[in-house]
């Protein structure tokens, strides 16, 4: 039985590796089509690595793509397609910094509050598409993409100088929070590791649990399995959609938090927009697995703050956006080939040991019949 | 499924069956003769020439036609424009494409009308215009995968007329079944498949269905008689004025009353389509009732959640068990847990229990002879009869008060549908209340101690389980028949002849025999 198993795991990490082979190997034709060298700029790229102040870097940008990636891997595994994860995410921050900015409970109070704020916020947005698709049958792609645009509108009015906003030269702030709910870094010898990476573990954690090991975990992968069988197995169908939802929310929620309460303490225009489009690839990715996850946003970071330095050697620094999108074509087609080919050579496999165990049983039985 | 060593032949202007378990390969060796699947070894040869066929087109230019299970019709084109769809090269798309239809049609007698719209025509006539697709593009050899398993009775007798017209032609069909007493009925020769390989070739004249099966399994041939009454007068469930609406408030169910008392079985026959999914979804609770109630052991469960209704003791066989059933890509295990997630031994509280639930698996897989290298491969990889036993294990492992069985043993083979029929009688005996639905009319007859007619939404005629006749059966089911079904003279006479024949053979397999007997008979019977 241990066979079926090993070629599991191979076959879920031999998606991602050709994906990877393939992406690479299209990145370098289209430097090779530039006229630039094909190999050089992984090597300038593989050395920022080694810098232990590129290393926090990537290792802080992971974390928020990670906390956005799991958002979306919720929705994914339940055939959810949250693509309002950007929305969520850049709302839920806002509000946090407007209410860290005008509340000041002791520590231990303030932070938890602050992280219970975000995730409302983010639940509370992402509830809106969930009640539309399980009252009105709205697809949650159309409706979280159109709430994407409103929030962006929402963020703009809300921060202008005659609501909520505080100018800071030609910035538009929330106003710096109360330091109590700043939490301090991991200090190290490249800088300071957000705080907030401790939750991103958490979550990790949580979301490994939560789906492999509980009976909600169970309907919630039934009902993205197969939604029939879920309904028919006792799944209230309409309620996970807008649960699923729900969770996926309130996760893109918390996924500005290492930097809001880590580094900047305050929302402002500088803050980063896009988050949640770039989760989408990295969920993807990292197959929805809590652990896949990781090595796509670590991969995913370093591809963003290494590439930085190609500039000065003469390459532009978008070949890494080249791969990033090559990347995820490649992931959706090579899962997808890995799929179809595991299941096939699966149905062999198992025919062929039934076939076998047929042939013995049934020399035996001529044996026995004459 | 793998097969090995297969050796059969079919000679010219002749109806050849194959009948074999599930899983044993009969899909896959007709894959083979289809072109759809290469063979490792072994050569296949048409009149004499050894081929090798790569693709359906290759079968098709060598006048191999297949007429699938399940229908490739176009709903809403006509049958000319599904017959020539793909052909457009034989005989053009117009009057000339007509003609030849025409001839086809008349030359077997078809009975097709070209410029019928697909979408109006019934089961038994969708068959006889996929028959002709076939005999269009030039076949020579029909291959028909399980061709009576959505017909009735009579319909089944009026294909037969239509294949003995095919094989005057000097035409060869080779003919898939289940059920032995049509092969018996039909067939010229008989090549019985057990576990990817060829077991023995039979003819019908020299052959009982009881020899037949036999070979088939490879042991003592079962069949779906229920001993001693089990009834009680307690009921267990009672559905009274049920009604469901369809959109635009159509009614689908109406005025659907029965009670089941435990330990009784209640079979419901009727043409596919006529009610019975939606009377499934109302008690499992996929649909709500429009009016009426339904109460399990007293309890009113109308509003009831599907979940609470399982954890209740409402076990589900559900007709399809792919989109109901399983989890097609998850491991068995999982599928183990599928429907009672929130029941021993798959949960502790609210923590999935992943150690008991794969123990009770592996009990599953052993106790319901499962045939699967593991529990750990996915559900999709086993054939059909086994991940039926895998469900039917999984419900029954749960001591269910009342089980809604729809074709309980569906795509299962003889030896399989024993156990699955004993399980149901034994829980039975213990009290158990069965809603039985299947196509299979021998099973519903055999297994029920009630037995009820839905047509159009509605039940329209009750009968007597030991006294019915599939053909009455059957026609009931088409509308022709309402109210109790009394036995008529001519029933009586072809019963007096069946006890005969049962006490000649002196074996319990008299429901078999019936099953041949009747389908040998019927032509004359019915002479209308």
């Amino acid at each position: 039985m241990k066979k079926f198993d090993k070629e599991r795991v191979l076959l879920a990490l031999a998606g991602p590796a050709i994906a990877l082979v393939v992406a690479v190997a299209l990145t370098s034709i289209v430097l090779l089509i530039s006229g630039k060298s094909p190999f050089e700029p992984y090597s300038i790229m593989f050395e920022q690595a080694t810098f232990s102040d590129i290393q926090v870097l990537i290792v802080n940008q992971a974390t928020m793509y990670y906390l956005a990636a799991v958002a979306v891997a919720v929705g994914f595994r339940m055939n959810l397609f949250n693509i309002g994860v950007d929305g969520q995410y850049r709302l839920a921050a806002m509000t946090t910094a407007l209410v860290g900015a005008h509340v000041a409970l002791p520590s231990f109070l303030q932070v938890p509050m602050l992280i219970l704020v975000a995730m409302l916020t983010g639940a509370f947005w992402a509830g809106i598409a969930g009640i539309l698709k399980t009252t009105r049958g709205v697809s949650e792609v159309v409706s979280t993409i159109m709430l994407n645009a409103i929030a962006t509108s929402l963020i703009a009015w809300l921060t202008q100088a005659e609501n909520f906003g505080v100018l800071s030269g030609n910035n538009t702030t929330t106003g710096l929070m109360s330091e109590s709910g700043w939490i301090p870094g991991i200090e190290l010898a490249g800088g300071k590791i957000y705080g907030l990476i401790v939750l991103a573990v958490i979550v990790g954690v949580a979301y490994w649990l939560v789906l492999g090991r509980t009976r909600f975990g169970f309907d919630l992968r039934a009902t993205g399995a197969s939604e029939s069988a879920a309904a028919a197995s006792g799944v209230n169908a309409k309620r996970m959609v807008l649960t699923a939802m729900l969770i996926s929310g309130a996760l893109a929620g918390i996924a500005g938090l290492p930097l809001l309460l880590g580094h900047s303490h305050t929302y402002d225009l500088t803050f980063p927009a896009g988050l949640g489009f770039t989760a989408i690839g990295i969920a993807l990715l990292g197959r929805n697995h809590p652990v896949g996850i990781v090595f796509a946003s670590l991969l995913w970071a370093w591809l963003d703050k290494a590439s930085q330095e190609l500039d000065y050697h003469g390459y532009d620094k978008e070949i890494a956006v080249i791969m990033q999108g090559l990347i995820v074509l490649a992931v959706v087609i090579s899962y997808e080939a890995v799929r179809v080919w595991g299941l096939k050579r699966q149905q062999q496999r198992v025919g062929e040991e039934l076939a076998a165990a047929a042939r013995k049983s049934k020399n035996s039985e001529e044996v026995a019949a004459r | 499924m793998a097969n090995h060593d297969i050796h059969f032949s079919v000679r010219k202007g002749t109806v050849h069956a194959l009948v074999g378990e599930n899983g044993a390969g009969k899909s896959t060796l007709m894959k083979i003769l289809y072109g759809m699947q290469k063979p490792d070894e072994g050569t296949i040869a048409i009149n004499g020439e050894t081929v090798t066929l790569g693709s359906p087109a290759d079968a098709i230019t060598r006048g191999i036609g297949m007429v699938h299970q399940h229908f490739m019709l176009a709903d809403q084109l006509t049958v000319l424009e599904n017959v020539v769809l793909g052909s457009e090269k034989l005989h053009g798309i117009g009057g000339q494409a007509r003609k030849k239809i025409k001839e086809i049609s008349d030359a077997y007698g078809l009975g097709v009308r070209p410029d019928a719209m697909v979408e109006d025509l019934g089961v038994a006539d969708r068959q006889r215009v996929e028959i002709l697709k076939v005999l269009y593009r030039g076949a020579r050899t029909l291959i028909l995968d399980e061709p009576t398993a959505v017909l009735v009775p009579q319909e089944v007798d009026a294909l037969f007329d239509n294949l003995r017209e095919l094989k005057a032609e000097g035409l060869s069909v080779i003919f898939i079944s289940h059920k032995l007493g049509e092969v018996l009925a039909v067939a010229d020769e008989i090549t019985v498949i057990r576990r990817g390989t060829t077991v023995g070739t039979a003819v019908p004249s020299q052959t009982t269905p009881r020899q037949l099966a036999e070979l088939m399994v490879g042991s003592a041939l079962p069949t779906p008689e229920t001993s001693d009454s089990t009834v009680t007068d307690r009921p267990m469930i009672q559905v009274d004025s049920l009604r469901l609406e369809g959109e635009g408030g159509r009614a689908l169910l109406d005025d659907i009353s029965f009670t089941i008392h435990e330990g009784e079985v209640l079979g419901i026959a009727g043409v596919e389509g006529n009610g019975q999914t939606e009377l499934i979804d109302a008690l499992i609770g996929l649909k709500g009732a429009d009016s009426g109630t339904i109460r399990l052991a007293g309890d009113e469960i109308t509003t009831w959640p599907t979940r609470k209704r399982r954890e209740d003791g409402i076990g589900y066989i559900p007709e399809d068990r792919h989109r109901h059933g399983l989890l097609l890509e998850s491991p068995l295990w999982e599928n183990r847990i599928l429907g009672h997630v929130t029941e021993k031994p798959n949960a502790k509280g609210v923590w999935l229990d992943l150690k008991a639930a794969q123990a009770d698996t592996k009990r599953i897989v052993e106790e319901y002879d499962v045939r699967t290298p593991g529990i750990d491969v996915t559900a999709a990889s086993l054939s059909g009869g086994n991940q039926q036993k895998l469900i039917v294990g999984r419900e029954m492992s749960h001591k269910p008060r009342f089980l809604i069985a729809a074709h309980p043993t569906r795509g299962v083979d003889v030896g399989a549908q024993a156990q699955i029929w004993d399980q149901i009688r034994e829980a039975r005996r213990e009290g158990l209340a069965v809603l039985l639905i299947s196509a299979d009319l021998d099973e519903l007859i055999g297994l029920s101690d009630t037995l009820r007619v839905i047509y159009r939404g509605k039940l329209v005629a009750d009968a007597d389980p030991a006294t019915i006749t599939p053909e009455e059966l059957g026609s009931a089911m088409t509308g022709a028949a309402t109210g109790h079904l009394e036995r008529d003279e001519d029933a009586e006479l072809s019963a007096a002849l069946l006890l005969e024949q049962a006490a000649r053979e002196d074996a319990p397999a008299a429901q078999d025999a019936q099953d041949a007997d009747n389908a040998v008979d019927a032509p004359e019977d019915e002479a209308r």
